[in-house]
């Protein structure tokens, strides 16, 4: 009944093929529904003092002059909020010996970070709460700040959380055994310590949310800018003691997320407790200054790691140290140690060897929470792999292709198992370098790099494979104890007029899931795609699902619009069937029509079987009972993570003078297994390859040693911005997974996962022959100038 | 962050703003483009009782010839430096600084003499008036005066301006055709603020400098012009040991601030850089 999923040319073949997202013109024509631009009737803003303190004690709050004012409707304290919302922890049971404080909406006594909210005032307009702001006291009594990851783990060390024996958040340790034995007798060892900035997701919409507590009906309905609604309706359910099913979350469209979107804020859950205690809609919408000291931050990790080879460039062992630190709490409800954890199982990951060592330390320290954020970790594993690596092949006298040609896991062996405990079941490094080298005409480049050289023109010219980890299971979060779904949920329903709905758990965050779905829906059932509607993101009326995160979207969620609508196609044919008197068997559906399988021949419009079925069922035989609602779910099952591979390169130029980078040409070769809509995942990879790229040279969160981000402004802190981008220059290799019949992976990671990576090993590469190394992302014109030693 | 309450008033002519300001008792600003005053309002690092919208004053805008002099009327906009005849022929060193200037959105509104009154040090326009030796035209409560640049700019973000007082124009010496002049600045990304910045404007005879105003910004609490390397070039004709001496008295020209991403000494250096690469292109015929 199903015919084949690749084949192009057969009727409402979507899969594989790039149409339109049909949401794309809603939202260049404006009509997009964010929730910033909301507004319920009786609506009041909520504004947040913030703590100018990176660690202090709260003396005394006097709120006095502010709740006077002319429009504010509620000003509340800590306590205030303690009274009606119960405490959480970022720790998962999976992460044994983890542990972080409970954290409230607002503290009660101390403050923990530069820009943690402290207290709340509801007003009439977003400008009368924050005049109301100026009038609130606050008296603070210094603590000793812990700003520094060295200094945070020194013994008698000031403690973030004072009564916790250390600042010591977590520690998890690897060992295949034997690594001291490898590296004592092998012939090349390399070793370098990495250090990797902090920086933050800057989505071109802050986070915002709309609380709407209605007391008569004792339902709360949150309208939320955020990736994961069924989480967030779990969390305020327990938290504030509703009845899950009077909490409704509505996540309609939304400005960018990365992953920023899904943890849990103090001013979000502030937010819910105010429209509890008021009984009215409140909004907050985050400004962009309040995002930079509020919103999660991300990477932060010093890494030491080393590299045995053999005489003749094979990689015997690895041996890593990878120190964190994450802020003052982990965050909740996804913890902020997957970074690390997945930094030290990632390291090595696309290489044959067998003896690996990792030790993962992470810090508490008093400055915003760090959490997940697009490619977690990925690009920390990449870039010290991938620079081990390219230091190795200088070491041995290899190419930078022919060291990793020599050392990746051939395409023929799999499956295989990480010497980390990851297990693969089929990647195709081999074919990705070998399609990388001719795309980037390698030869070439490299003639033109020596050529430009003589002339006082530095190129430099970098690659850097990876691994990214897609389509989770519940061994990602489940196991740990925490309520998010790793499976998703459809509804999918034939209309009357013969069209199709589908109401589905994956959510649509711009980067296209409710096109995918829709071409899956209409691909498997044999319709023109645009009758096919795809309803997400509203707790209310879509099943409960994973949601988006950690590349899921197409392969789970895809997966489950699949199977959910061969089931409808069943029963269509089976009503059809009846109608017909053939056997279902027979029959097929293609551009809406019911026609004969074998002739292709036009028997019956679906649109004929809805409209019997539901108003003239007295004409169908007795005891028919049409179903043309199914709703089903899928979990992922088989392995436990559909790993995805590739290969960037990137070309550049080193301005030797003034430190300046300039990216002349990237490349990516990937492997996401099937592809859906090309068009789409290409601009995944574009996108995230830009985000890889603005990690590289120009974003980082800094800090004064009093734990004050100094450069929380779009006017200080750097963004990529299409001047400074090189065209990005794309190819697949396609190895579906065999887990699911869609057989489609992830791939909005892949991009960040190697673009900083590449840009490292490039920029190596172009100062190598003055002696100048950096180790050091973002690559900045300091530390260029610094390592030529020209200031 | 939202901006606190505010009065609104909108002048048609100089009295009327200058009496507007003096009224509200000095706690008022002039409103050009608001692409600086806006964002400080937004972020209340200012918050006036009145804003008092200069914008619709016939007598601030245009560009015209006087003499030998270019008139800049205050309120031209950065993307007028762009476009204006005027400034191409007569001005061509603020038409080669205007690209640099922000990004197209913010050069539409933002004005020429509410940059000069601003007097960011990291801004183009500010340091081309010095290189331009222009004379900047004020009207106040007292009355209307001119003032050479070189004693317009005084500290970080303070000038030679008295409250209530507004700049009506700017004037340029007219471009001359033994005159040669270059600009570029060292930025992370297009628009931003530079890490370093300089323009300049020579007359010569034939090869040989006989003045030569240099001015850089982004290296201090005013844009600043470079005596000392000045004074290198004057009455020699460019060579590279001409310009390495330039080069070398930019150590006591400039004394760069301390700052977490750019320390002082890398500042020094990229200013090197940059004025070698300019008096290289001056040498050209830039
Ligand atoms: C994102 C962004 C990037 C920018 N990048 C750059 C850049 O790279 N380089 C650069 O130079 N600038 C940059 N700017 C600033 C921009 O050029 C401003 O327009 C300019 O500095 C001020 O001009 P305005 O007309 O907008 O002045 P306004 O914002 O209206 O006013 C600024 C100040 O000047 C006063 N003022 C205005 N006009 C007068 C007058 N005629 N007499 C007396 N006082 C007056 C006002 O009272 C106020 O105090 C940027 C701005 C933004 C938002």
């Amino acid at each position: 009944m199903s015919a084949p999923l690749t084949s192009l040319d057969r009727p409402n073949s979507y899969i594989g093929r790039s149409v339109p997202r049909p949401n794309a013109k809603r939202l260049l024509a404006g009509r997009g529904r964010y929730v910033s631009d909301l507004r319920l009737p009786r609506m009041l803003h909520a504004a947040f003092l913030r703590s100018p303190h990176a660690h202090a004690k709260i003396v005394s709050i006097n709120t006095e002059q502010a709740r006077v004012l002319e429009g504010v409707h509620l000003v509340a304290t800590g306590a205030d909020l303690a009274k009606i919302c119960t405490p959480w922890t970022g720790t998962l049971d999976h992460f044994k010996g983890m542990t972080s404080a409970p954290q409230l909406p607002l503290p009660l006594d101390r403050v923990v970070w530069a820009g943690q909210a402290v207290v709340a005032v509801v007003a009439e307009s977003r400008s009368i709460a924050e005049d109301a702001l100026e009038l609130i006291e606050i008296d603070y009594e210094d603590l000793p700040v812990v700003v520094d990851i060295d200094s945070a783990r020194e013994v008698g060390t000031p403690l973030v959380n004072p009564g916790s024996a250390s600042n010591v958040c977590f520690r998890s340790q690897l060992d295949s055994g034997g690594v001291d034995d490898v590296f004592a007798t092998a012939a090349h060892v390399v070793e370098e310590e990495f250090s990797f900035g902090r920086h933050t997701a800057v989505t071109l919409e802050p986070r915002a949310i709309v609380a709407d507590y209605d007391p008569g009906a004792e339902m709360l309905t949150v309208h939320h800018g955020t990736q994961t609604p069924y989480q967030f309706q779990d969390l305020y359910s327990r938290h504030y003691g509703i009845p899950e099913a009077r909490v409704r979350v509505i996540a309609t469209d939304i400005g960018g997320s990365f992953g920023m979107k899904l943890h849990v804020y103090h001013e979000d859950m502030a937010v819910v407790g105010l429209s509890i205690l008021i009984g009215r809609p409140v909004k907050y919408v985050a400004d962009r200054i309040e995002s930079f000291v509020s919103d999660i931050h991300a990477r932060d990790h010093r890494v030491r790691a080393r590299i045995a080879l053999d005489a003749k460039g094979e990689i015997l062992a690895m041996d890593v140290h990878d120190l964190t630190a994450i802020g003052a709490f982990s965050t909740y409800p996804r913890t902020s140690v997957v970074e690390g954890n997945q930094v030290i199982r990632l390291i090595g990951a696309p290489y044959c060897f067998r003896n690996y060592r990792a030790l993962l330390e992470v810090i508490f320290q008093n400055k915003v929470q760090t959490s997940q954020y697009r490619a977690v970790g990925h690009p920390v594993a990449c870039a010290v792999t991938e620079r081990l690596v390219d230091m190795a092949a200088a070491k041995v006298g290899l190419d930078p292709f022919a060291i990793r040609a020599q050392n990746v896991i051939a395409d023929d062996a799999y499956p295989q198992t990480s010497p980390t405990g990851y297990r693969f079941e089929a990647l195709s490094h081999q074919e990705c370098l070998k399609r990388l080298h001719a795309m980037m005409d390698y030869d070439a480049l490299r003639a033109e790099q020596s050529d430009l050289r003589k002339r006082g023109v530095y190129r430099g010219i970098g690659i850097a494979t990876f691994v990214e980890i897609t389509n989770p299971s519940p061994a990602f979060y489940g196991v740990g104890g925490a309520r998010i779904s790793s499976q998703d949920g459809a509804i999918v329903g034939l209309t009357p007029s013969g069209e199709v709905r589908c109401l589905i758990s994956v959510t649509e965050q711009g980067q296209g899931t409710e096109a995918i779905i829709s071409q899956i829906v209409a691909d498997q059932l044999g319709l023109a795609q645009e009758h096919v509607k795809v309803i997400t993101g509203d707790t209310e009326v879509t099943p409960h699902g994973g949601a988006t995160w950690a590349c899921r979207g197409a392969g789970i969620g895809g997966e489950t619009a699949l199977q959910a609508t061969r089931v409808l196609k069943r029963n269509i044919l089976e009503i059809a069937a009846l109608i017909l008197q053939e056997q279902p068997a027979a029959l097929d559906i293609i551009d809406g029509e019911v026609v004969d399988a074998a002739t292709r021949q036009q028997r019956l419009p679906i649109s004929e079987i809805a409209r019997i079925a539901y108003f003239r069922s007295d004409t169908l035989p007795p005891d028919t009972q049409a179903q043309l609602t199914v709703s089903h779910h899928f979990a992922p099952q088989g392995y436990p993570f559909a790993f995805t591979n590739g290969i960037q390169g990137c070309s550049l130029e080193v301005d030797v003078d003034t430190g300046f980078v300039k990216l002349l040409k990237h490349f990516v070769v990937e492997d996401c297994g099937r592809i859906i809509n090309p068009m789409l995942v290409d601009e995944q990879l574009r996108g995230g390859v830009v985000q890889g790229l603005g990690a590289a040279l120009f974003e980082e969160c800094r800090y004064s040693d009093t734990g004050q981000l100094i450069n929380g402004s779009l006017a200080d802190y750097l963004v990529p911005m299409a001047m400074e981008m090189p065209d990005i220059v794309i190819a697949h290799v396609e190895t579906p997974t065999a887990d699911t019949a869609l057989g489609a992976k992830g791939c909005g990671e892949a991009g960040t996962a190697a673009a900083s990576a590449c840009v490292l090993n490039a920029v190596n590469d172009a100062l190598a022959q003055f002696g100048a190394t950096i180790n050091s992302i973002p690559i900045t014109p300091a530390k260029i100038l610094k390592a030529l030693k020209r200031f | 962050m939202k901006a606190r309450a505010f009065s609104y008033f909108r002048a048609d002519t100089i009295d009327q703003a200058l009496d507007a300001h003096a009224r509200a008792g000095d706690d008022a600003r002039f409103i050009a483009g608001g692409q600086s005053l806006v964002p400080a309002l937004s972020l209340r690092l200012q918050a006036p009782r009145l804003l008092i919208d200069i914008t619709h004053i016939a007598e601030l805008r245009g560009v015209c010839r006087e003499g030998d002099t270019l008139r800049i009327g205050a309120l031209t906009r950065h993307c007028e430096m762009l476009t204006e005849p005027l400034i191409a022929a007569f001005a061509p060193l603020l038409r080669a600084a205007a690209p640099f200037v922000a990004h197209p959105a913010i050069r539409n509104r933002g004005t020429f003499g509410g940059s000069v009154a601003l007097a960011d040090p990291a801004s183009e326009f500010p340091a081309m008036t010095l290189a331009l030796d222009a004379e900047i035209e004020i009207a106040g409560p007292s009355g209307s005066r001119r003032l050479k640049a070189d004693d317009f700019f005084i500290d970080l973000f303070e000038t030679a301006l008295q409250p209530g007082e507004l700049i009506t124009a700017v004037h340029v010496p007219l471009f001359r055709s033994n005159q040669r002049f270059a600009f570029d600045e060292l930025a992370r990304r297009r628009g931003d603020y530079a890490l370093v910045g300089c323009g300049m404007l020579a007359t010569q005879t034939g090869d040989r400098i006989d003045d030569i105003r240099i001015s850089f910004f982004s290296v201090g609490n005013t844009p600043t012009r470079v005596k000392g390397a000045e004074t290198a070039l004057t009455g020699f004709s460019l060579d590279a040991a001409r310009i390495a001496a330039a080069q070398a008295a930019l150590d006591n020209d400039l004394a760069p601030p301390e700052s977490d991403e750019v320390p002082p000494m890398m500042r020094l250096h990229l200013a090197r850089v940059l004025l070698g690469r300019l008096l290289g292109r001056l040498g050209e015929g830039a």
